[in-house]
């Protein structure tokens, strides 16, 4: 007979795995209320932290061009299928869902890292535009990725929530500090070691366990944040007016829907911004 | 000022012999122990009105500082302009020390800052690197002596210090002070660069620091912010030691400015503790503890405000350098 080996799982804060700088964890069971593993309990000094980590990598991300941005997405589709098994016996644990229905969630994450990525070459092509104008001049609409992205994850979804979240705010530049769901957090915890080994570049993607309704405010009022997805949030109202002092972008939750094989176009431009520019043209 | 002569501290008359047989009769730097108490002293959590006041302290402590190739004379006119306005959303924000720049930059710090407090700092002697005839540096601090700069941050020669040419560092270091005499007989302010990064070892440092002192430095700093290690919590502490160690022998009261890689407030407050207990509290003060810094202002006003809001702040609220 051997020992089990009792995990005590870490945040992921800027390509890096750090323990919560506060040095909490809390017990996560599973659905029969048998010990799971201890997992990291963030503090507001930790969501500090990953906004920093997340603006350092904000501009790099943006900069690199859309065909690497849809590559690497590709590749943590492909890393996430390399650890399907991990994923359906994590979310079978916490849940207590049979396998047809693990695997199927397993799948629509999949399948949505890959629809994610198909888009991000497309997106200016779909949703630009030239436009017409009184005057000798290309005007030309592209749209840009907002900045920071923070994100409450849906507390009700083990995995597919979580990518359906994540994809449309990094496919296009921006970069994000999520807060997984509370309950749920363990395939959160497993996609951030697909994140690291699928040349996504640190600080991307920040990864926080932990309280939404503790985390949420110190997120919603931050001024380095640019948006924040309520989607998971515990009281949306109050950090809505909260985000509204800084002008951040702001997406209610039940504004797109989560649970698919694929997301919207609509949930990737909810993440940028219109930039216009005016361009001289001979006779 | 102090009341005995180099040659009473010594021992002896100045040469190069017996220069090196008072630097090598210092201990030895206990490097392991060195190093724990710094690390310790790091994990102080400093809160609240201790924070408060420490933030306010480390900006009154602040050399902000430009040293670049392309400085122009409205980027110093804009860091100056900074520094009288730190925070033009708060007003009780304390002003900088001083404006460290390059000789040639004094004319336009100057015109700016007036006789507002805030000082000029001009770096001379063949800044970064020393290499130059002596003659050279005394003109390149005179220069700017004359320009107006209230403080010169000079370099040490670290070639002849390595060299064990003791003497040398040391007429070198009397003779710019010397070039710091202005018309009406007062001196600027000398800081002497040891550029630690250079020195090799924590002994290397100790012997600097006190040669330093020896010669006459009114501050003893530890980098230009030029090479690859620059000012570090244990060297900090070594020098701290050092000026500590000499106000008890000669009652004379010398500064210590760590520069380069102070980028944030969480380090600057780190430095701060390091200063109280080895030091003391004497040295928290602007003329006695300086960090020479330019990112670190910014930082450090974002603190600032996220003690007054209660919100993280960011940089799009403070100004762009």
């Amino acid at each position: 007979m051997r020992l089990d080996v009792r995990k005590t799982y870490k945040l992921f804060i800027g390509g890096k795995f750090p323990r919560s700088e506060s040095g909490r964890t809390y017990e996560l069971n599973d659905h029969q209320g048998k010990f799971l593993a201890n997992v990291a309990q963030a503090s507001r000094k930790d969501a500090r932290d990953a906004v920093v980590a997340a603006r350092a990598a904000q501009s790099g991300w943006a900069s690199a061009s859309a065909y690497n941005r849809g590559q690497i997405l590709y590749r943590i589709a492909e890393m996430l299928e390399a650890r399907r098994e991990q994923f359906v016996a994590e979310i079978r644990a916490m849940t207590g869902v049979s396998s047809s229905k693990a695997n199927a969630e397993v799948d629509a994450a999949i399948d949505s890292w890959v629809w994610h990525a198909g888009w991000s070459d497309k997106i200016d092509s779909v949703a630009g535009s030239m436009n017409p104008v009184a005057g000798p001049y290309f005007n030309i609409s592209t749209n840009q990725p907002t900045g920071v992205v923070a994100i409450l994850a849906p507390q009700d979804s083990a995995l597919v929530g979580l990518v359906n979240s994540i994809a449309p705010a990094i496919v296009s530049g921006n970069t994000v500090v999520v807060v997984a769901s509370e309950g749920l957090p363990l395939s959160a915890i497993t996609l951030t070691e697909v994140l690291a080994t699928s040349d996504l570049p640190g600080g991307v993607v920040n990864m926080l366990t932990g309280s939404a309704k503790e985390i949420g405010p110190w997120l919603a009022s931050h001024q380095d944040v640019n948006a924040i997805d309520l989607e998971g949030a515990h009281s949306p109202v109050e950090l809505e007016i909260s985000a509204a002092e800084t002008i951040k972008r702001v997406i209610r939750a039940n504004s797109f829907s989560r649970g698919d094989s694929r997301g919207s176009l609509q949930h990737i431009l909810a993440l940028m911004e219109v930039k216009t520019v005016w361009h001289p043209k001979g006779h | 000022m102090r009341s005995i002569s180099p040659e009473a501290i010594v021992g002896s008359r100045i040469t190069n012999q017996s220069l090196r047989r008072w630097l090598h009769s210092l201990p030895g730097v206990d490097k392991v122990g060195l190093e724990a108490r710094a690390a310790s002293l790091g994990t102080r959590s400093i809160k609240t009105a201790s924070k408060a006041w420490a933030l306010d302290a480390a900006i009154k402590m602040m050399d902000l500082t430009t040293l670049e190739g392309m400085d122009t004379p409205e980027r110093v006119k804009s860091l100056c302009l900074k520094a009288l306005t730190p925070d033009p959303t708060d007003l009780s924000t304390p002003r900088p020390a001083a404006i460290c720049v390059y000789g040639d930059m004094v004319k336009y710090a100057k015109a700016t800052l007036k006789d507002s407090g805030v000082y000029v700092a001009a770096v001379a002697t063949a800044f970064p690197s020393g290499r130059a005839s002596l003659r050279v540096k005394l003109e390149d601090t005179k220069d700017a002596v004359r320009a107006g700069a209230d403080e010169i941050d000079m370099v040490i020669d670290r070639g002849a210090f390595l060299a064990g040419e003791y003497l040398e560092v040391y007429k070198q270091i009397v003779a710019v002070k010397e070039a710091c005499k202005r018309n009406d007989g007062s001196y600027a302010h000398l800081k002497v660069i040891l550029e630690t990064g250079e020195l090799q070892t924590y002994d290397n440092i100790r012997r600097a620091s006190y040669l330093a002192m020896l010669a006459g430095g009114d501050f003893i700093k530890t980098s230009t912010g030029k090479v690859t290690v620059n000012a570090t919590i244990p060297i900090t502490m070594l020098m701290l030691q050092a000026v500590r160690d000499w106000y008890e022998e000669t009652g004379e009261l010398i500064g210590v400015k760590p520069a380069g890689g102070i980028r944030t407030a969480k380090d600057a407050i780190k430095y701060l503790v390091v200063v109280r207990e080895t030091a003391g509290e004497t040295w928290l003060n602007p003329d006695l503890f300086r960090f020479g810094a330019s990112s670190l202002l910014n930082d450090v006003l974002m603190q600032r405000q996220k003690l007054k809001t209660g919100h993280y702040s960011g940089p799009d609220y403070v100004t762009v350098d």
